[in-house]
């Protein structure tokens, strides 16, 4: 497309044409202030609603101000960004939301993450002239989610996510004029709704009004009662975004940091939910290797593609809206729920310590998995195998809060056996990693460790769908798809549902780019190149292990020998497989 | 009801239609049209004013004529009942006794038509306004 | 004879139903059913008097008819000739009885394009709209002219949108003609009247459907659509009963559906619901409304004709922008561009409400001044009170003044005046009225219409209406009457669509027209029209006083101070406005200002 020349402050750009007047500005260095409209570069997620109204710029010959953010620049165009009108404007708008939000930033869990907050700052404001009626709304707290709608500035970009990016559409705008909010349908409780606790919402949020269930407070407690063994499992994604709290680059990787942090914490036992994702793919992968050789043989009632099922907001996904379909995704539990199993029973029998004394806590870049812990089918005599899950937020505050200088930290390695680990599971926290590490295994137990291929980078990447084929041997290509965001995990079960999906095997994950981009992670504030940089730190971190096989992990090797017997034993069925509910039908039928 | 396939047809329905409307297209142009008017109270009724009045809208619509048929009170000739009044555009008003039928045919095709005069004219003893 | 029964909504409400049975009934009493017909007809727009008898060949105009006054018209009027002198209109300028509508001043200065056969005929028979040349401006499009020929005809007649916008309804179609052709287009037709007090659509689609969808379906013709949607809100059923039943007709008739009049144009039209929302009048708003979406504006570009229902060009025009398509094409667009002013071609009808005799439905030719209308068409305001102003285009525009009476009524020079032509509402204001709350009036409209979707309409106009509100509870400062109007100014700079970038059009109209009215309450507390309650002031005139005491111990907030024998004192700041006083004082000393 052709290039178009416009003057923004007195000063000539050249763009491609159909480029906003927001992003000519920033070309140029002019940053013009923004709130409700956001976008996740080349990752899906965005809002353009052009409703916040705080971008407002003057252009020449028109009769009202124009919305930096979706106005597209014109030949010719003359735009003032800075005119007394649009400053007088943009600052009019910004009091008038101020006027109908809670002046409680002190206690505010976003208080200095928030940008209405940064922006109040940065335009100086240091009174709220319109006082008037405040939107109230009573806070609903959830396994994962808290909703705290009276800070709602109606930017709608979690309406956005959970519609068009999930596909799920569990929140959108309700009422109008001033009571206008955004809510559930008759503003049910979400675990009635048909969220999936992805938490993008919160991820995405501006400000105050969506936030995670936190645990922290329970979690000091806990850490600090002598009666209690305390064992944490940390997710793969947290050691390549948890830096970013305490100022490092984007994509430092602060594995050994992070496992002296939880030291200094005072965990009795700092391990590695990687652990896990190796156990994880020692079932998920046999999974994977029988039905396929029950497929191949011309069985048809074997479920084919196998989905993966490590994301629990995917599980939930499939739970509440296709719960026809759930005999595709894989059986095996999520790494978290594995470790805890087996933290639970086979560790907690080696410690000689009752389930019960334990306190299994995980550290996760997700917020669905506070609403998986809690899961009745996760629970042995009410005892939860993971006692409950905080995200990679909430272990930075605890960390800053128990006075931890985190960049002071020496590096340590996570405690054995539950620490030990591979690429493999690292790689668990991007998109695409989950099967590329079945596949690891899976072509080396097809090709009998033959012809030994570790890195499939046909599988990596970071578009919403993607598609894979994985030459085994003669005759035998696997047809994989990799999928991130529900809305595309959709595409796939419609695609099941008609009969018509080409693929052996497909791995979901809710978020952008998976993992690394999960809820809980550090907000990124819609900048893209925080998410990549997780990304290829992921990558590396996998390079620079010394086992990238999850099958060659002599820990799990070991558990297998001492406790489960074989993949897909009787006792690795009852510990590390799980089953699912139709909660369709449930949802339909609240009322 | 029949289809109307194309626009011949579409035209003539609206001429054949139109003369159902005509009463009400004339009512506002009434200055530049043929005016009658029927003397309809009770007694213009006994005699048979209604019937008049009918035949005349009939016979003008089936001889495509603009007129304009209004009903008044009565006009004073109760001897001659049923009476009518007919005003041409530009010519005064001239009144018509013992209008019966076959007289309110003799009076379209000779007065309104041809402009002849007819027998039966009474004497005006006002003007209408 | 024909006896023309209004049977639009408002005549429906007062009553034409049961007038229409009566009138059946007698006629059938008096064996006269092969002699006089009933009609039951839309609106004739003279809805302060319904239900409306119209008499044919006559013309005479009955007013305010009952079911019981059946029996006089058929026994007196349809036997006898003799009109019903207590029913007909009573020229209020001139006290005399007028016989028929062509007469009445009402109807003198309309010209009626649009509303042409509304009360004219019989909105559901199809007959009698071919008799009016229904369907025949289709016919000629299709068979004699090219969609372009069609496009030219309607930009030379300079016909613009009649929702409110004013934009070219030629350059429109052009517009979506020439946008993706080939792909699936639409045709909508918005019938999301919301102004408050107007009915101008929903009068046409009651008393004239057929017009508005063979309009639609020239449209279709135009741009190189096959389907049509309404949009009508489900507020109007009756409008909606005469659309379906016109709908139902046409297509048995084969005037819509596949290969109309065998030209091979194909052409469908379906109702959509919408719940009557304001905001849904504004067209990206309508269209997610009709998709299922929550009806909210979004940002133009892109417009409806490149990416609209169904992400499919669409067209969208107001009830009474199509209502004209028809003449046009018949008549040609010389003779549609000969009525009006300059650049406001046409007709425009409006709903005229407020303090003014004649309350109704008019279509006046652009150009009319206000003092026509109000004084010639409206009979001049009700009781012989004193004009004050006039508000037009419904929540969206401003109100006008004495010195704007002479302005010719078009889009351009309401705009300039500070109003807008907006969608046809007209609300006339006397001296009883407070113009502060009228302001306040129109905003409390906007506040509960406006849909939430941005800032400054969602939050600014409830801003706005709480400091009107102030001001009108006599708690009102300097300060804030900057603040208004510096808020008003930011919302109209800033909202997102068309009616947050109105809605504070009543307030700086009202500020700079009436600026001693806000002031007066603000440093006087005193509301010269009486309106707000609050600033009602009960003072005692010292000459009348007896000094009894009787008002001072009533008190209920003890505000009244004096001695006995000597003349009383309100204090105003602890006054409540109870007038507890005001009844006990016998020598009527104590007056409400």
């Amino acid at each position: 497309m052709a290039n178009i020349k416009l003057t923004i402050d007195n000063k000539v750009v050249e763009v491609p044409q159909g480029t906003t007047i927001l992003k000519a500005a920033r070309q140029m260095g002019i940053e013009i202030p923004t709130l409700c409209n956001f976008e996740l570069e080349g990752l899906a997620l965005k809002n353009h609603p052009g409703g916040c109204r705080v971008c407002m710029v003057e252009v020449a010959g028109r009769r009202n101000l124009a919305p930096a953010c979706v106005t597209e620049c014109m030949p010719d165009m003359v735009v003032k960004t800075n005119s007394l009108r649009a400053i007088n404007a943009r600052r009019t708008v910004l009091e008038l939301m101020l006027s109908d939000h809670p002046n409680d930033c002190l206690q505010c869990a976003k208080s200095g993450k928030c940008e209405l907050q940064t922006l109040a700052a940065r335009m100086g404001i240091r009174e709220i002239p319109y006082k008037g009626e405040q939107s109230s709304y009573k806070i609903q707290v959830s396994p994962s989610i808290v909703r705290d709608m009276s800070k709602c500035i109606m930017c709608r970009r979690c309406e956005s996510v959970c519609y068009e990016y999930q596909s799920v559409g569990a929140i959108g705008a309700v009422d109008r004029g001033f009571p206008a909010v955004v809510s559930t349908a008759f503003d049910r409780n979400l675990l009635d709704t048909s969220c999936v606790f992805c938490g993008q919402c919160v991820a995405v949020c501006p400000v105050g009004a969506l936030t995670e269930n936190d645990h922290t407070g329970r979690l000091i407690k806990d850490l600090n009662n002598p009666d209690k063994v305390t064992v944490v499992q940390v997710a793969p994604a947290v050691r390549v975004a948890l830096g970013e709290e305490f100022g490092m680059e984007p994509g430092s990787i602060v594995t050994g940091k992070l496992a002296a942090a939880l030291k200094a914490l005072g965990f009795d036992y700092v391990f590695d939910t990687d652990w896990g994702a190796d156990a994880t793919i020692m079932e998920e992968g046999h999974e994977l290797l029988d039905r396929l050789t029950k497929y191949l043989a011309g069985d048809k009632n074997v479920k084919i593609p196998l989905m993966t099922s490590c994301c629990p907001a995917w599980v939930n996904f499939y739970e509440k809206h296709y719960p026809h379909l759930s005999g595709y995704p894989s059986s095996a539990k999520s790494p978290q729920q594995m470790f805890g199993a087996l933290a639970k029973t086979y560790f907690a029998d080696k410690i000689n310590t009752k389930r019960e004394d334990m306190i299994c806590v995980s550290v996760m870049p997700c917020i669905a998995k506070k609403y998986e812990v809690e899961r009745d089918e996760f629970k042995t005599n009410g005892n939860p195998d993971v006692d409950y899950s905080i995200s990679t937020r909430e272990l930075a505050r605890l960390i800053k809060l128990c006075n931890i200088d985190f960049d002071a930290l020496e590096p340590v390695d996570f405690d054995s056996p539950l620490g030990e680990s591979t690429g493999a599971a690292v790689i668990f926290g991007a998109t695409g990693g989950v099967m590329e590490a079945a596949v690891r295994t899976a072509y080396a137990v097809l090709t009998d460790g033959k012809l030994p291929k570790i890195d499939f980078q046909e599988i990596r990447g970071l578009e919403g769908i993607r598609e894979a084929t994985v030459h085994v041997k003669d005759g035998l290509d696997l047809r994989l798809a990799i999928v991130y965001g529900l809305a595309n995990a959709r595409k796939m079960l419609e695609m099941i549902d008609k009969g018509e999906c080409p693929y052996h095997a497909i791995e979901v994950m809710a978020c952008p780019g998976g993992c690394i981009d999960g809820a809980g992670q550090p907000y990124h504030h819609g900048d893209a190149s925080i998410v990549r940089a997780r990304w290829e730190a992921t990558y590396k971190a996998d390079r620079d292990m010394p086992i990238r096989m999850s099958h060659e992990n002599p820990s799990i090797q070991t558990t297998y020998k001492e406790f489960l017997g074989a993949p897909l034993s009787e006792k690795a069925h009852h510990l590390l497989h799980t089953h699912y509910f139709d909660k369709k039908t449930k949802i339909e039928s609240v009322k | 009801m029949d289809k109307i396939r194309n626009l011949a047809e579409l035209r003539k329905l609206k001429s054949n239609m139109v003369d159902k409307l005509q009463l009400r297209e004339n009512s506002d142009s009434s200055e530049a049209i043929i005016q009658i008017k029927v003397g309809m109270a009770t007694s213009g009724i006994a005699s048979g004013a209604k019937e008049t009045m009918s035949h005349l809208i009939e016979e003008l619509d089936r001889r495509k004529i603009k007129a304009l048929v209004l009903q008044v009170g009565d006009m004073g000739y109760s001897h001659a009942e049923p009476t009518i009044e007919v005003t041409i555009p530009g010519k005064d008003p001239v009144v018509f006794g013992k209008v019966d039928t076959a007289k309110a045919d003799e009076i379209i095709e000779k007065y309104i038509v041809n402009g002849e005069l007819v027998e039966g004219i009474l004497p005006a003893n006002y003007r209408s306004i | 004879m024909h006896i023309l029964v209004c049977g639009g909504t408002g005549c429906s409400a007062s009553g034409s139903r049961e007038v229409i049975a009566q009138l059946n009934k007698e006629l059938e009493a008096h064996n006269l059913t092969d002699f006089a017909r009933v009609v039951v007809t839309g609106c004739f727009g003279f809805c302060e008097r319904g239900p409306i008898v119209k008499i044919i060949p006559d013309n005479t105009f009955y007013t305010k008819v009952k079911p019981e006054d059946a029996k006089e018209i058929v026994e007196e009027h349809i036997i006898k000739g003799r009109k019903v002198q207590r029913l007909l209109y009573v020229a209020p300028d001139t006290n005399k009885s007028v016989s028929d509508s062509k007469h009445m001043e009402f109807y003198k200065k309309q010209v009626r394009i649009a509303l042409r056969n509304c009360g004219f005929i019989d909105p559901e028979n199809i007959d009698e709209s071919i008799a009016r040349d229904g369907y025949a401006a289709l016919g000629k499009c299709l068979f004699e002219m090219t969609p372009q020929q069609v496009i030219e005809e309607i930009k030379k007649s300079g016909l613009r949108g009649r929702g409110g916008g004013g934009f070219p309804t030629g350059l429109k179609w052009e517009i979506a003609s020439k946008s993706r052709v080939g792909e699936k287009k639409y045709v909508v037709c918005n019938a999301d009247e919301g102004d408050p007090g107007a009915f101008m659509d929903r009068s046409l689609l009651e008393g004239d459907p057929h017009s508005i969808l063979e309009a639609m379906a020239i449209c279709g013709y135009c741009i190189g659509s096959d389907h049509g949607l309404i949009y009508i809100r489900a507020e109007y059923p009756l409008a909606i009963h005469r659309l379906q039943v016109a709908i139902k007709q046409a297509e048995e008739v084969g005037l819509l559906g596949q290969d109309i009049l065998g030209s091979g144009f194909n052409f469908t039209i379906e109702l959509r619901y919408g719940a009557g929302a304001f905001v849904c009048g504004e067209e990206t708003a309508l269209i997610h409304s009709m998709e299922g979406h929550r009806g909210e504006p979004t940002f133009k570009p892109p417009f409806p004709a490149q990416s609209g229902y169904l992400k499919q060009p669409t067209n969208v025009n107001n009830v009474e922008t199509f209502a004209n398509i028809p003449v046009i094409i018949n008549k040609g667009a010389d003779w549609f561009a000969s009525i009006g002013s300059e650049k406001s071609k046409g007709t425009k009808v409006f709903a005229l409400a407020g303090k003014i005799n004649n309350v109704g439905l008019i279509e006046v030719p652009m150009g009319i001044t206000l003092r026509e209308i109000i004084y010639e068409i409206g009979g001049g305001i009700k009781g012989g009170k004193k004009f004050k102003a006039v508000q037009t285009g419904g929540p969206s525009g401003g109100c006008l003044t004495e010195k704007h009476l002479d302005t010719p009524v078009d889009y351009d020079t309401l705009i300039a005046a500070g109003s807008m032509m907006g969608s046809g509402g007209m609300i006339v204001m006397d001296e009883d009225d407070c113009m502060v709350s009228i302001a306040k009036f129109y905003l409390g409209f906007t506040v509960e219409e406006s849909c939430g979707k941005c800032t400054p309409c969602r939050v600014g106009n409830k801003r706005l209406l709480e400091i009107l509100t102030k001001i009108t509870e006599g708690k009102g400062t300097m300060q804030d009457l900057d603040d208004l109007r510096n808020l008003a100014t930011v919302i109209k700079d800033t909202a997102l669509c068309g009616l947050g970038q109105t809605s504070p059009n009543p307030v700086l109209s009202t500020m700079s027209n009436f600026w001693d009215e806000y002031v007066e309450h603000v440093t006087e507390k005193k509301c010269r029209a009486g309106q707000c309650k609050a600033l009602k002031q009960y003072i005692i005139d010292p000459a009348l006083c007896k000094g009894c005491t009787a008002c001072a111990r009533a008190c209920p907030v003890s505000a009244i101070s004096g001695t006995v024998k000597n003349p009383h004192v309100i204090d105003q700041s602890k006054c409540i406005k109870c007038g507890t006083c005001y009844e006990k004082c016998k020598f009527g000393a104590i007056s409400i200002k």
